[in-house]
């Protein structure tokens, strides 16, 4: 079993919820990172998820398209961010990591050396924006063939046909796409998603998580009380710009950043389950 | 029917893929819009009574057929091949844009959508769908790197007499890759009401294929109009490439005929040897951007990189999948043409001919006087001239040190 899939499974059997919080590696420092996951950890991330910087982040709103560009400023690459989890690593061996970016970087790599470089320093799993499932076949055989997890997306406008294709292909979970548009736009409407997840749970038995628009406490407990995750992204990247701006050292970056998650981590565990 | 006739029948694939180029690399959010869009195209394709409605268009709005004009005295001083332009300048709005954004304005309208938006580099592809939005009485906004409304501010305050809202974007190189990536975000927000009108024969498919398909009665035409000019085909096709949908356009009603080569020219720069340049084809490697695999200009870790022309209408580091099919199958041959080249074929064409070209399809004619001169006076080439060169006048006289 996979180190997602076994940490889902922890958390259904404790009636938890899980919280999945990204940040882009190498924002707003390239030393920052690791001792930032951790410190996410404490505060209570069940999975960490973790941007991989590209040049030309066409599905981010302008917060975490800053992410990108504060991160490439610092020079940070892909296989900068393979050693920053395996340094992770190095102190936790259970919280997984996830990668999210999008097809070049990994491409460039290709798509076997990406496995074994990822598998090798500690990833679970990688999300790729702009990899559907049509384009999928090459990069999934060798994740499968490292025993690494897959993670898609489900948007709103995904048709039912869709889904079926979609999940066939999924591990791990399943990442919900809470509205049309880039992250960190809009206000959710928890109705919908919830309609939303109910069709999804008609195909797959796969923990559902759901991002884009949760921005605090009280958005992730309405989330959390509808899905079996909760990422939040542009929030807490935005907390990180906030260090940045004000030239906050590291323990004052960290902190910050902390403070929104552990909010949103009790949040969730109000939300009745 | 040859095997070659089939191959080039043959791409797209039901996946969008020109060999391993293309395909439809996006978010989940985008693909239900794709296939809606692929579906009635492919509908609307087949339907006489859309072809009939664009081919009024064409010929009524546009202007169409575009002559095809031998530059006598131009192909005398050079000295070898006869030269003939395939006079896309002289469409209205002044280049070949409008062929696409008619056809897709066309497709927006049968699909009941209001508004319409658009990326663009140079200006003349926001121009153009700014006037067919402004005729169908379609909402319209316009993203255009930051860089390029400077440098374009003529297409600018074009683009706001026709009623559209130009974005400028200040994200990344803040040039037309930058506009693509805000344009898509813009899309993938509003993609219930929005048709986005892409403007080269790059994106995810169907769009390489849709526009490729609007732009070819540019060769449809110049094929019937060599054969009733000259008697013949023509020896050469010379076209610029940027995203490439001029040049695809030229080239691809011809691309059975066998005795007729064909130059792709992608932009200089400052000399490939400066890495400051424009040339995905000729110095870059194959990669996956803005919705498909094809030649990028990218660094060792997969990161697109700057560009420089001096035209920003090639100002791109990605070109449309089947270029990068025709490269590798080595039916088209791609070659550059510099910004010094390109500045030097503006001057001569302008004096010569009296033909002010648009600096984008400068390099096109740089790039066809070399070839000519090594070819004997009863060939014939056509280069296509994309677009008209008034756009383009703030940019040459910068360079010559003249201030307005």
């Amino acid at each position: 079993m996979s180190r997602i899939a076994e940490r889902f499974q922890q958390l259904a059997e404790q009636g938890r919820k899980a919280l999945i919080p990204y940040v882009v590696a190498g924002d707003p420092g390239v030393a920052i990172t690791v001792p930032l996951m951790h410190a996410l950890v404490e505060a209570g991330a069940d999975v960490i998820e973790l941007g991989v910087p590209f040049s030309d982040p066409m599905s981010e709103g302008p917060t975490i398209q800053l992410a990108h560009e504060r991160a490439l400023a610092n020079k940070v690459r892909l296989r900068d961010v393979l050693d920053m989890v395996r340094e992770f690593r190095a102190r936790d061996g259970d919280t997984p990591v996830l990668l999210m970016g999008y097809a070049n970087p990994v491409e460039r790599m290709g798509h076997a050396a990406f496995a074994d470089a990822a598998t090798g320093a500690g990833v679970d799993a990688l999300l790729t924006v702009d990899i559907p499932p049509e384009e999928v076949a090459a990069v999934n055989a060798e994740l499968h063939r490292v025993g690494m997890d897959n993670i898609f997306l489900i948007a709103p406008t995904t048709p039912s046909e869709r889904i079926g294709l979609i999940t066939a292909q999924a591990s791990g979970f399943i990442y919900y796409v809470a509205l049309k548009g880039v992250t960190g736009a809009g206000h959710l409407d928890i109705a919908d998603v919830s309609a939303h997840l109910a069709r999804i749970r008609e195909t797959t038995d796969l923990p559902l998580a759901v991002g884009f628009g949760i921005k605090d406490a009280a958005s992730a407990r309405a989330v959390a009380d509808v899905a079996d995750g909760v990422v939040v992204g542009s929030a807490l990247v935005q907390r990180l710009a906030e260090s940045a701006g004000r030239q906050d050292d590291e323990a004052q970056t960290i902190a910050h950043a902390v403070e929104l998650l552990a909010q949103i981590r009790r949040g969730i565990d109000g939300a009745p389950s | 029917m040859t095997s070659e006739q089939n191959l080039f029948d043959s791409v797209p694939d039901a996946h969008g893929r020109f060999g391993d180029y293309g395909g439809k690399y996006v978010a989940e959010t985008l693909m239900s819009a794709l296939a809606e869009l692929e579906r009635l195209y492919r509908r609307l394709s087949a339907d006489a009574d859309f072809q009939a409605e664009l081919d009024a268009d064409l010929t009524h709005y546009v202007g169409r057929p575009s002559p095809l004009y031998h530059a006598q005295r131009w192909s005398q001083q050079v000295g070898g091949a006869q030269i003939y332009l395939k006079r896309e300048d002289l469409n209205h709005t002044g280049a070949h844009k409008v062929n696409n954004t008619i056809g897709q304005a066309l497709l927006a309208k049968h699909m009941g959508k209001q508004r319409v938006i658009a990326e663009t580099g140079a200006g003349q592809h926001g121009v153009a769908t700014a006037t067919i939005a402004a005729r169908l009485g379609l909402e319209c906004q316009v993203y255009m790197g930051e860089e390029d409304v400077r440098r374009q501010a003529l297409n600018v305050y074009r683009m706001k007499l026709l009623g559209a809202e130009v974005i400028p974007v200040t994200s990344g190189s803040k040039t037309l890759k930058d506009a693509m990536n805000e344009a898509m975000r813009d899309w993938v927000t509003n993609v219930d009401d929005t048709f986005y009108i892409i403007g080269t024969v790059a994106g995810p498919h169907p769009y390489p294929e849709l526009v490729r398909d609007f732009q070819c009665v540019i060769g449809r035409e110049a094929r019937a109009q060599s054969l009733a000019q000259t008697g013949r085909l023509p020896d050469a096709l010379v076209a610029c490439v940027g995203g490439g949908s001029n040049a695809i356009g030229l080239f691809h009603p011809f691309l059975k005929d066998e005795s007729v080569a064909m130059y792709g020219v992608e932009a200089g720069g400052h000399g490939l040897a400066t890495g400051e340049h424009a040339a995905p084809l000729t110095a870059g490697t194959p990669g996956v951007l803005h919705g498909n695999r094809t030649y990028l200009m990218q660094d060792e870790d997969g990161q697109i990189l700057h560009t420089h022309s001096v035209s920003a209408g090639l100002d791109y580091p990605g070109v449309g999948p089947e270029h990068a099919w025709l490269k590798d199958i080595g039916r088209v041959n791609y070659v550059v043409a510099d910004d010094d080249d390109a500045l030097k074929a503006f001057h001569i064409l302008t004096r010569v001919e009296g033909i002010m070209p648009a600096l984008e399809s400068s390099h096109a004619l740089a790039y066809a006087a070399k070839l000519a001169a090594g070819m004997s006076p009863d060939q014939h080439i056509v280069v296509n001239l994309s677009g008209r060169g008034d756009k383009d006048i703030h940019t040459v006289a910068a360079i010559d040190g003249i201030e307005f």
